[in-house]
């Protein structure tokens, strides 16, 4: 599951995510019918909008075995809300098998591989954001940690109020530009805090909303997806 | 939208939402002082629940009380106003705010009522109780401090259990100043003992004590109140009349199940283990008695509750009102607690708010979320709050209004976001179209990437005040938008904007070696590079050592 954003602006998770999990020996398939799994319309009361593109994902991931999302808020989206969606409609078996087995990267990695150790190398002050759906509608909190401890070289300092939203919303953004700038702004005071040279994450939706304010700040702190960083280092 | 937010044409609900948000977010040391507040909240928040073993436990323990009574809500309402009124007390049902303003200030006006005091309760201000009781001719105070303090500031409450949480010291000052007629310090004792000399005349003068019902009891007709002051107590027992004016949903069935909420309650609402009183009254002053009231009404608000149940929002009505949802959410401290312009602040105010006083007029508190769950995780009674508000917002995508039970008590309501749910209806037919279709993306993608240059270029035409920052690649991303047209600008605002990547992943993709193939190697191109493709999963210790290396 590239997710339309990481398809359109952030290839190169998707790139990462491949060599991390090829690495590991899973065989990859991208679904060339998969774009987006809806959340955008959902979150904004677009039912039946959403429901026409999971349908669309539906198909597009029926044969998968798991589907891997480098987005916790879009595997939230499979996992959390496909079973609503579908409720008492002839899909609804579907949506929740797919919801089964629907993962997030990182989760993917500890809960369903068991990952316990990586040949990854990065020497780097790292922090990490918490992704509010990952964290809560995925339970995935303590996965992304363990894995950043399993990274050689790494220094990670955790984020003060990591458990805070970054105030992107998906549409709230630019729907209450106010409210969301006046957050990320918050968000983005806490990241400087730790003098991390990079803030990591699972989510590019998030980052792209810390990194665009940190970006407009002149602030020099690398924002990238974790499996970027793991590709990267591994081997070296 | 943030052009139109910034030039409210008329005084309409979302107008007056803008407004206020935009004033708390610019107010900096407004900014600090809630996030400072809501930080320290939380705080207490977690030392309240850690005696408590799994406080998860408790929460479904409360949930399943409050799911069980909103269920058999008729069996409970029955059952407590029969004991109320065995208990010697009278029972009223107002189906709306007018008739539950009517039958108090009826009360007052047959008492001959002067002076009246009020516990804090939140249905009383809902159904504008206060505006009624003045029409009689009745002094009307409130009694806790907080509650006390917005009154004299003609202000409503900023969050449900700290109405005046907004508040730093020169303003309480200045307010208290005001009403005692003489300069006091800058000093909380001062200014406390001062409101208390005031409050204590008061109550020792009222004919008629108004309070609210944290609970209530219905096995045996007890009214339960919450409360840090003392003023509870006052208010409920030197009067020779208390009227407690409730919503039709805070029953319990009984003693047992009232201990998970009380439990909760207090170390959900002030992070405390236990609150200074906890007030437990049935029926008024029987021979004997020392104290209480000669006389005891409850009142029995129903205002659009009962047309909640059995709707998918009968969930909201398991809310105990502690306010600890404002507490973690990251929204109510940066829009602030007036934004909601209602009695019932922070997610539980965006989402009662409208099914209670009608959505039209109200689309925009909906959407007045992240959808980032703090609430959800907060909440003692598991009200799903995020769910909710995802319910309202389709409702508000379909054009469905809400229930408007009293138009009387609703602020007149002007349909605010025609233009703008018609844009949004609009974009997500052509997102459905698009997202349904792999090969109108891929052409999109394509005419995005195409675009690069022209977009790369164009901030640096534009960029204004940012002129003389170089767009290269770097801290974020490759390309970076600074100022974008329409609704991209509400973003570009504060943020840049990632270009488009150069090629999709679906076209990198294209050139990924198929499992089976000979590996390629290859990544430094910028395709997907292959690696050991074994097939099925296996575990890092299995794995052995990875055929791919970093880039």
């Amino acid at each position: 599951m590239i997710t339309c954003l990481g398809d359109a602006l952030y290839p190169q998770v998707g790139v990462a995510a491949v060599k991390v999990l090829e690495a590991l020996g899973v065989e990859i398939d991208f679904p060339p019918d998969q774009v987006c799994c809806g959340q955008p319309a959902f979150n904004s009361g677009y039912r039946d909008e959403a429901r026409a593109a999971a349908c669309a994902y539906l198909k597009a991931f029926s044969a998968s075995e798991h589907v891997v999302s480098i987005s916790g808020s879009c595997a939230a989206m499979v996992r959390r809300h496909y079973p609503v969606l579908f409720e008492g409609r002839p899909e609804e078996a579907e949506a929740r098998a797919l919801a089964a087995r629907t993962w997030e990267f990182s989760q993917f990695l500890t809960d369903v591989m068991g990952v316990t150790e990586l040949p990854v190398r990065h020497t780097a002050r790292v922090t990490f954001h918490h992704s509010c759906h990952t964290r809560r509608l995925l339970g995935v909190v303590e996965q992304p940690e363990r894995l950043l401890g399993m990274v050689e070289g790494l220094e990670y300092v955790p984020l003060p109020r990591a458990e805070e939203c970054c105030g992107f919303g998906g549409t709230f953004a630019v729907k209450m530009p106010v409210i969301s700038s006046s957050l990320v702004d918050d968000k983005v005071g806490h990241v400087l805090e730790t003098g991390a040279d990079e803030l990591l994450g699972l989510d590019m939706s998030c980052l792209m909303n810390i990194g665009g304010r940190l970006s407009r700040r002149g602030a020099g702190v690398r924002v990238r997806h974790l499996a970027e960083v793991l590709a990267e280092g591994w081997g070296r | 939208m943030s052009r139109r937010s910034r030039a409210p044409a008329a005084d309409t609900p979302r107008a007056r939402f803008d407004a206020v948000t935009r004033a708390t977010v610019e107010d900096r040391p407004l900014h600090e002082w809630l996030d400072n507040y809501q930080a320290v909240q939380q705080g207490w928040h977690r030392w309240a629940h850690d005696d408590l073993g799994d406080a998860q436990e408790w929460r479904d323990a409360v949930a399943a009380v409050r799911r069980h009574t909103v269920a058999h809500l008729d069996h409970y309402l029955a059952e407590f106003a029969d004991k109320v009124e065995r208990a010697g007390g009278h029972v009223s049902f107002a189906a709306d705010a007018g008739e539950a303003r009517e039958y108090v200030a009826g009360i007052a006006r047959r008492k001959g009522a002067r002076r009246v005091v009020k516990a804090k309760s939140m249905v009383s201000e809902e159904i504008g109780l206060d505006a009624a009781l003045e029409a009689t001719g009745a002094e009307v105070t409130e009694t806790d401090l907080g509650a006390y303090i917005a009154q004299l500031a003609g202000e409503r409450p900023y969050h449900i259990t700290g109405p005046a949480v907004h508040m730093r010291l020169p303003r309480i000052r200045e307010i208290l100043s005001r009403a005692a007629g003489e300069d006091l310090p800058e000093e909380p004792d001062a200014l406390a003992a001062s409101a208390r000399r005031t409050l204590r005349d008061r109550f020792l003068t009222a004919d008629l004590g108004v309070s609210g019902a944290n609970f209530g009891v219905a096995s045996t007709g007890t009214v339960v109140l919450v409360t840090n002051e003392g003023n509870g107590r006052m208010t409920t027992t030197l009067p020779p009349t208390h009227v407690v004016v409730m919503g039709m949903e805070r029953l319990v069935p009984d003693w047992p199940s009232l201990e998970p909420l009380l439990t909760l309650l207090t170390r959900a609402g002030t992070g405390e283990r236990v609150t200074s009183y906890v007030t437990a009254i049935t029926g008024p002053r029987r021979d004997g008695d020392v104290d209480g009231p000669e006389e005891l009404h409850v009142v029995i608000v129903d205002n659009g509750r009962s047309g909640i149940l059995g709707t998918k929002y009968q969930p909201v009505l398991q809310c105990i009102r502690c306010g600890c949802c404002a507490d973690f959410c990251p929204v109510y401290r940066t829009m602030g607690g007036h934004a909601y312009d209602s009695v019932y602040t922070g997610p539980i105010g965006a989402v009662l708010t409208p099914l209670l006083f009608g959505l039209e007029g109200r689309e925009h508190l909906p959407f007045a979320s992240t959808l980032c769950g703090a609430c959800d995780d907060g909440c003692p009674a598991r009200v799903p709050l995020s769910d909710l508000l995802l319910e309202l917002r389709a409702d508000v995508a379909a054009g469905a209004a809400g229930p408007s039970p009293d138009a009387s008590a609703a602020p007149s309501s002007v349909p605010a976001s025609g233009a703008a749910s018609t844009m949004w209806a609009f974009g997500f037919k052509g997102f459905a179209a698009v997202a349904t279709r792999r090969r109108v993306w891929d052409a999109a993608l394509r005419v995005a990437s195409g675009l690069r240059p022209v977009l790369e270029a164009e901030p640096v035409r534009r960029a204004g005040r940012h002129a003389g920052r170089r767009l290269e690649p770097g801290a974020f991303g490759r390309g970076r938008l600074l100022r974008g047209p329409g609704v991209v600008r509400a973003w570009t605002d504060a943020r840049d904007l990632p270009l488009p990547a150069p090629a999709s992943f679906a076209r990198l993709w294209r050139r990924h070696p198929r499992p089976g193939s000979p590996a390629s190697g290859g990544g430094s191109d910028g395709s997907v590079s292959a690696g050991g493709s074994a097939p099925g999963v296996r575990s890092s210790r299995e794995s052995g050592d990875p055929a791919q290396r970093g880039r």
